[in-house]
């Protein structure tokens, strides 16, 4: 990692990081007195008001891989990566919290995996618990190294100070103030990430003559890319068949694949996003908490993908002065595709951006609003971690029925062990990215059954623990023998899949991602309910609470209209077709 | 709607949003350092920041001097 860095920070730039390095720090020395139990480090007391966990819902899940991620899909795709947000986020967040949130925040479950301990067994609980801890600690890895990188490219920081640092950061606020100072953190990160990116947009429309500009420039820039005019500015046109749009996959595989299985199953299952809800103050509050997080989120597209986009009407037809740098061969000269055209670094669109627009003293805010979105990322996989460990694994396998003290102990160390293990992994993406590569793809398919035995628990009363455990086991190893008979079109066999031998070509990697999803959760959902039949269901007695029929509904007829979680997700449904209806 | 005990978090996003827009907007009225159009992006938005502090600390503060519910 040599060569000149992009750019220079000025005096101004490095004051404004440290004032947000002093502030995130405070706010956790300031809540280090209220951590009196491990309720408090772990549930944050369960006494956060819903506006306060529905912005840290979203914060979580907005790390840097998804700001500087979009922006290269904005740049790759178009608007069409808006699917990810419209599709591919807000049904199931609204799911999660009219249907499910009732069963995790009213329950006694202290975790996702807790639930599936009450619901179904304790192997069902420690297979989610034991992947789920695993796959925590290399996500924050992966995008501690990929954040290094980044700011050893553009300003020439050095890898071990930039990851160091910023472990070192999240550590102190989490191990002081436990679930509540990162949720604090990420309410603060949020807004932080608002406010450097929105004048972002601003300034990049204005440069390409605003939406009209940016829509001429954008039309030449797709036939240019052999598209038909549209492309990037349209969200639905082409999408019948996957040869007529960018993204390269039909409406069905992304409304079944990405919209249903994947989606349903991040943002359902995953206790990265879930315990953001189960701090709230009230069960009313935990069902609001997605739903406040959908109105932001729903917008979110303006603010990460347009920068890529814009990025891009900014780089077709500037030759070599274009904003987006092309991408290098090992030789250092510029890669060329099959039809010679230049191969863009569409992961430098959203930097690049940043680094060219903003001057001296805003390009400090910009930074440090990447710089908050890699930590409360990583803080979320923290703070996900601990919990996970101390109450699935290591208070239900290695030392039951210690005092309270303890496990909140074992919590402050689970944050350093955690931590610890995440910079070990951020070295090991760097050294072996095969490896990264791989682990990933083993995610992907521990991830896409889940939302199948997380449905079937919670609604259909007949389904056994066995049938659970077995459906998520076969769920996975559909996934992986689906994916090893498949390719991406132009891919060899290998990481990519095919290693089982091949029966079927993809039009894109997209494409086959969300079809392995459809085939994990059906071979789940099919498998959990054969064994479920042939096996002995628990008394209805012992699931009241934990599934739909046995269970009291919530009443919310008290509340003032605008508070009850039915109106808040009508609200957020008629504006998502009204946004998918003018970016048709 | 604050916490029962310890922190209203609308205080600290208020202080340091306040704190970071004074230092932009300081520095877009003594600095050179202008957008490429023009703009003196850094005193215009520093001004949006005060402004969206002082709202939070204010929020702040308001809640702070409310009864306690029950």
């Amino acid at each position: 990692m040599e060569g000149n860095p992009i750019t220079h920070l000025a005096g101004i730039d490095y004051a404004i990081m440290a004032v947000y390095f002093a502030a995130v720090l405070g706010v956790g020395f300031a809540l280090k007195r209220v951590m009196r139990t491990s309720t408090d480090f772990f549930l944050a007391g369960k006494t956060l008001p819903a506006w306060v966990t529905g912005l840290a819902f979203i914060s979580a899940n907005l790390g840097a891989q998804e700001v500087i991620g979009m922006g290269a899909s904005g740049a790759k795709y178009g608007i069409a990566t808006s699917h990810f947000y419209w599709i591919g986020a807000i049904p199931a967040m609204l799911f999660v919290g009219i249907f499910m949130m009732p069963f995790y925040y009213g329950s006694r479950a202290r975790s996702v995996p807790e639930y599936l301990k009450l619901r179904f067994d304790e192997k069902t609980r420690t297979l989610n618990a034991a992947s789920f801890a695993v796959m925590t600690i290399f996500s924050s890895g992966i995008s501690m190294y990929a954040m290094g990188k980044l700011f050893n490219l553009l300003l020439g920081w050095s890898f071990n100070t930039s990851v160091l640092a910023s472990a070192a950061i999240v550590l102190a606020y989490v191990t002081l103030g436990g679930l509540t100072s990162a949720i604090y953190n990420e309410v603060l990160q949020f807004f932080l990430i608002v406010f450097g990116f929105a004048p972002l947009v601003g300034l990049g429309l204005n440069s390409v003559g605003g939406w009209a500009g940016l829509t001429a420039k954008l039309n030449a820039a797709a036939v240019t890319n052999g598209l038909p005019e549209g492309s990037y500015t349209h969200a639905w046109r082409g999408m019948t068949h996957a040869s007529t749009n960018p993204i390269g996959v039909e409406w069905f595989g992304l409304v079944m694949g990405l919209g249903f299985v994947l989606s349903f199953g991040y943002w359902c299952t995953d206790f990265l996003v879930v315990q953001r809800a189960m701090a709230a103050d009230s069960m009313t509050a935990a069902r609001r908490t997605p739903l406040i997080a959908a109105f932001p989120k729903m917008v979110f597209p303006f603010l990460v993908i347009l920068p890529g986009m814009i990025a891009l009407a900014l780089t077709v037809g500037h030759g070599a002065g274009g904003m987006i740098p092309a991408k290098l061969a090992a030789n250092g000269a510029p890669l060329v595709d099959a039809a010679g055209r230049t191969v863009l670094d569409f992961d430098l669109a959203t930097p690049m951006m940043l680094v060219k627009l903003f001057p001296a003293g805003m390009l400090g805010l910009g930074l440090t609003a990447l710089l908050a979105s890699f930590m409360s990322g990583m803080a979320g996989n923290v703070t996900a971690f601990n919990t996970v460990w101390t109450y699935d694994i290591y208070q239900s396998h290695i030392k039951p029925g210690a005092t309270d003290q303890h496990y909140l102990w074992m919590g402050r160390v689970a944050t350093v062990g955690g931590i610890l293990l995440s910079i070990a992994a951020a070295y090991v993406a760097g050294s072996f990215n095969n490896i990264m590569d791989l682990l990933q793809l083993v995610f992907a398919f521990v991830n896409a059954p889940l939302f199948a035995t997380f449905f079937l628990g919670m609604f259909w009363k007949r389904s056994t623990g066995h049938g659970a455990f077995l459906g998520l086991l076969s769920g996975t190893i559909g996934a992986a023998v689906h994916h090893g008979l498949t390719l991406p079109i132009g891919a060899t066999p290998g990481v990519k899949g095919g290693y089982f031998g091949l029966v079927h070509t993809y039009p894109s990697e997209l494409a086959q991602t969300f079809w392995t999803a459809i085939v994990a959760w059906t071979t789940c959902f099919v498998v959990t309910i054969i064994v479920s039949l042939v096996t002995q269901p628990r008394p209805d007695a012992e699931l009241t609470g934990l599934v739909y029929s046995l269970t009291e509904k919530p009443k919310d007829r008290d509340l003032p209209w605008i508070k009850r979680p039915t109106s808040l997700a009508l609200i957020v449904i008629v504006l998502i077709v009204g946004l998918n209806l003018i970016f048709r | 709607m604050n916490a029962p005990e310890g922190l209203d978090i609308r205080a600290p996003i208020g202080g340091l949003f306040t704190l970071l827009g004074l230092m932009l907007a300081g520095y877009g009225l003594v600095g050179a350092d202008r957008a490429a159009s023009g703009t003196n992006i850094n005193l215009w938005w520093g001004v949006v920041m005060v402004l969206f502090g002082l709202v939070m600390l204010f929020l702040s503060r308001r809640s702070m001097s409310a009864p306690r519910e029950g």
